[in-house]
């Protein structure tokens, strides 16, 4: 009987590192639902413009988003967890981007994908917000004028490896909450 | 089929829905603020402007071959036609003579660019019926087009192609192999998402007589492209002010009859191929000229020197000197030049006073002059109607707002 | 019927309006009619409804700011005829106390929110349109950016050294 493990190119998620026994596993809580969050993020794609497209062959056939956990887009900021901004946001568009995110429940990220959402791209305007991290907190900058797909992706990858080790008291630290009142949100 | 209300006048109470700026639904960022009886909208209100950029304003301080960056922005689904379209525009004001090789070739670039754009288009018509199948498949094939544009200029989506008198390098074989390659596949391609929702009894009944327009209201708004042709007026640039040897082509302008959402999708599917058939008789025409190497005009005042030129040549240093730090001699005049786009006639209208930078650049933009009248086109409509109207009128947010 | 020439055209209207026609000009492949502006609507119509024209498609309209003219403020208009391919450009100048302009809509819904972006980018107001405010812009803002004399530049930024780049000072008087 052929070993099934090697038959296959699966790949199980490794299981974190603990004290196993008959019937038990003991490791840190920490690691255990890091490793839960990080294969199981529901993004909320805010994709404004060009970025927005790109975003759209990343989640197409050739570069698959829903391998990483990402098959459920949440287009309602309650539901979602990690916030990806994709595109230019305008000064016009600040205040609606400000209360997608206060709509967002803990724990939440911000991925900020493109030039023009990190920092204001090629676009020294009157009329462009020079980068998102104005008005609210951000988690990780992939740049690009548009990104690759594969950026997008290492991107979601930073995410995660941000999203696994992450403390389980990190919202209600005292640093976290300095962050918050910094950008004016409570 | 249109359901009667059946409650008395004086009963009635409208509710006021907000769609957008952010919703799934709206492809790019533009919000409507609803007026509705139950399901049907009564009327609407248009904002537009959250993703204004500043493009005109931004152009009158870049110099010309600055500006080609700022053009792919626009419609950024099918980004060489607006390159191609600028570059024609200075072309047009320096009064530069383009060898014929380089006119097919753009003229392969921008049939490339239009197929794209009609696939994402039809594509997303598909997923807003719910058909998320057909988004899968079309991707796929756009991966392709992006892969010869990655050949040829480096980039997949903004792709800045071509420069002012021509390309940048000439295609080379790989690029050529992808697009014999492309063309003999995507006829298939298209046939197997056709064969998911042209005669698919739920989508024609979603789609026909889904947000109609007349031929003259159409034409009072000042639509172009296939937005028009769906109505039924057989309005193409490409025929009627021929630029880039377009004249030598042979093809048909599909038109539909009702200008509803079905016929956008038909239109914009047989487009579709009438670019294929355009792009195999360019290739042919390139085959049978005698001029087998050249990819640019020859205007050296605009047009930079090779570097290893530049760096043994005196005049060749000059020219590229001038052209970088902007002392070259533009003439003085204003000049309009439109191209067919994806959405139809896309203007560049450029007033240069001889200076390096334009003194007045306005984009004559078809999203933004055809989007004034999604407010007639849903009245009276349901809502999953009004999505579905916004999204075959193929709306961009970055020609919208520039 | 046959397609006018230009010339054709040049003498109709100059027929119908006489003075108010100021010059004709050849600028690459166009013919640009300067006009009074209170003939606007007038000329407009009569384009229009002339069946050896009929100009009844709006290409285009946009504002133009020229500060060093005597009249530094002007709307262009391009106007073509489908059944004929004859295009033609009309532009009216005025002055800044005088920013106003007859509105098209009327004769052409198209020109619904061109005007609404002359007027949020120039400040040009319209007479007789529905509504006239900023569509491009943020509705609070209070000068109007694309005139000559505005920076393009975010004046928010602190982090761009202004003589390394160098980007214009701020010099923003704001004129209503």
């Amino acid at each position: 009987m052929k070993d099934i493990q090697s038959a296959s190119n699966v790949n199980i998620v490794q299981a974190p590192a603990g004290f196993e026994g008959p019937g038990f596993f003991a490791t840190k809580l920490d690691h255990v639902v890091g490793l839960a969050r990080k294969n199981s993020i529901w993004p909320l794609p805010f994709a404004t413009s060009c970025c927005g497209i790109e975003f759209m062959a990343t989640m197409a056939s050739t570069y698959d988003l829903a391998r990483f956990g990402s098959e459920r887009l949440s287009f309602s900021p309650r539901q979602a967890d990690l916030l990806m901004v994709m595109g230019t946001i305008a000064k016009k568009m600040g205040p609606v981007l400000r209360q997608v995110y206060e709509q967002m429940a803990e724990p939440r990220w911000v991925l900020s994908v493109g030039a023009c959402a990190s920092s204001g791209g090629i676009f020294d305007s009157y009329s462009v917000l020079q980068g998102i991290d104005h008005i609210i907190p951000v988690d990780v900058y992939v740049p690009g004028c548009p990104p690759r797909p594969e950026q997008i992706l290492e991107g979601v990858m930073s995410i995660q490896t941000l999203i696994q080790n992450e403390s389980l008291r990190r919202r209600n630290s005292p640093e976290y909450k300095q962050l918050l009142a910094s950008y004016g949100i409570e | 089929m249109q359901l009667k209300p059946t409650i008395p006048d004086d009963h009635k109470q409208y509710t006021t829905l907000n769609l957008g700026p952010t919703h799934p639904a709206t492809h790019g960022i533009f919000q409507n603020v609803l007026t509705m009886d139950g399901e049907i909208i009564v009327d609407s209100e248009p904002t537009i402007g959250y993703i204004h950029r500043a493009f005109e304003k931004l152009a009158e301080h870049k110099p010309f071959y600055q500006i080609t960056p700022l053009t792919d922005r626009m419609n950024y689904c099918s980004s060489p036609i607006n390159n191609m379209g600028w570059h024609m525009t200075v072309e047009k004001l320096i009064k530069a003579e383009l060898p014929k090789r380089v006119e097919y070739m753009r003229v392969i670039i921008m049939e490339l660019a239009r197929i794209s754009d009609h696939l994402v288009c039809n594509s997303v018509i598909g997923v807003d019926t719910g058909a998320m199948t057909g988004f899968l498949y079309v991707f796929q094939w756009r991966e392709d087009i992006y892969e010869i544009y990655e050949e040829i200029c480096g980039a997949r989506l903004t792709t800045n192609i071509g420069r002012i008198g021509g390309f940048e390098r000439d295609f080379n074989e790989t690029a050529w192999r992808k697009i014999k390659k492309l063309v003999n596949d995507l006829p298939a391609g298209l046939k197997e998402f056709e064969k998911l929702l042209v005669r698919n009894r739920i989508f024609m009944d979603r789609t026909i007589g889904c947000g109609p327009i007349s031929a003259e209201r159409a034409l009072n708004y000042s639509f172009s492209g296939p937005n028009l042709r769906a109505a039924g007026v057989d309005y193409d640039v490409r025929a009627m002010n021929p630029y880039s040897s377009y004249e030598e082509f042979e093809f048909e302008i599909p038109i539909g009859k009702n200008g509803d959402t079905y016929d956008r999708f038909m239109v914009r599917e047989e487009e579709m191929y009438q670019s294929l058939s355009i792009i195999r008789q360019a290739m042919e025409k390139i085959e049978k000229l005698q001029d087998k190497t050249s990819f640019h005009a020859d205007i050296p005042s605009f047009y930079l020197p090779p570097k290893e030129d530049v760096y043994n040549n005196m005049e060749a240093l000059i020219y590229h000197f001038k052209i970088v730090m902007g002392e070259t001699d533009v003439p003085k005049g204003e000049v309009y030049h439109c191209v067919e786009g994806g959405n139809g006639e896309l203007g560049f209208y450029l007033m240069s006073d001889g200076g390096r930078q334009p003194f007045r650049l306005h984009f004559r933009r078809p999203c933004y002059i055809y989007y004034q009248a999604y407010r007639e086109m849903i009245k009276g409509a349901f809502l999953s109607d009004a999505i579905l109207t916004m999204s075959s009128m193929n709306v961009i947010a970055g020609e919208l707002d520039a | 019927m046959n397609k006018p020439s230009i010339d054709q055209i040049a003498e109709a209207i100059n027929e119908k309006f006489g003075n108010a026609i100021l010059s004709r000009e050849e600028k690459y492949d166009f013919t640009v009619f300067t006009i009074d502006k209170s003939i606007l609507v007038s000329l407009c119509k009569f384009l229009y409804d002339d069946e050896r024209f009929q100009f009844r498609y709006l290409t285009t309209a946009c504002g133009i700011h020229l500060p060093d003219e005597p009249k530094p403020f002007a709307m262009m208009y391009q106007l073509h005829s489908l059944v004929f391919n004859v295009r033609i450009r009309i532009k009216a100048y005025t002055t800044l106390n005088d920013l106003h302009f007859d509105t098209l809509i009327p004769i052409f819904s198209a020109a619904n929110w061109m005007e609404r972006e002359a007027f949020d980018f120039y400040g040009i107001r319209f007479n007789g349109h529905p509504k006239m405010t900023r569509i491009l812009n943020v509705e609070d803002m209070d000068y109007h950016p694309m005139r000559k004399e505005y920076p393009v530049e975010d004046r928010t930024r602190y982090d761009k050294d202004d003589t390394m780049f160098g980007r214009e000072k701020a010099n923003f008087k704001k004129l209503t």
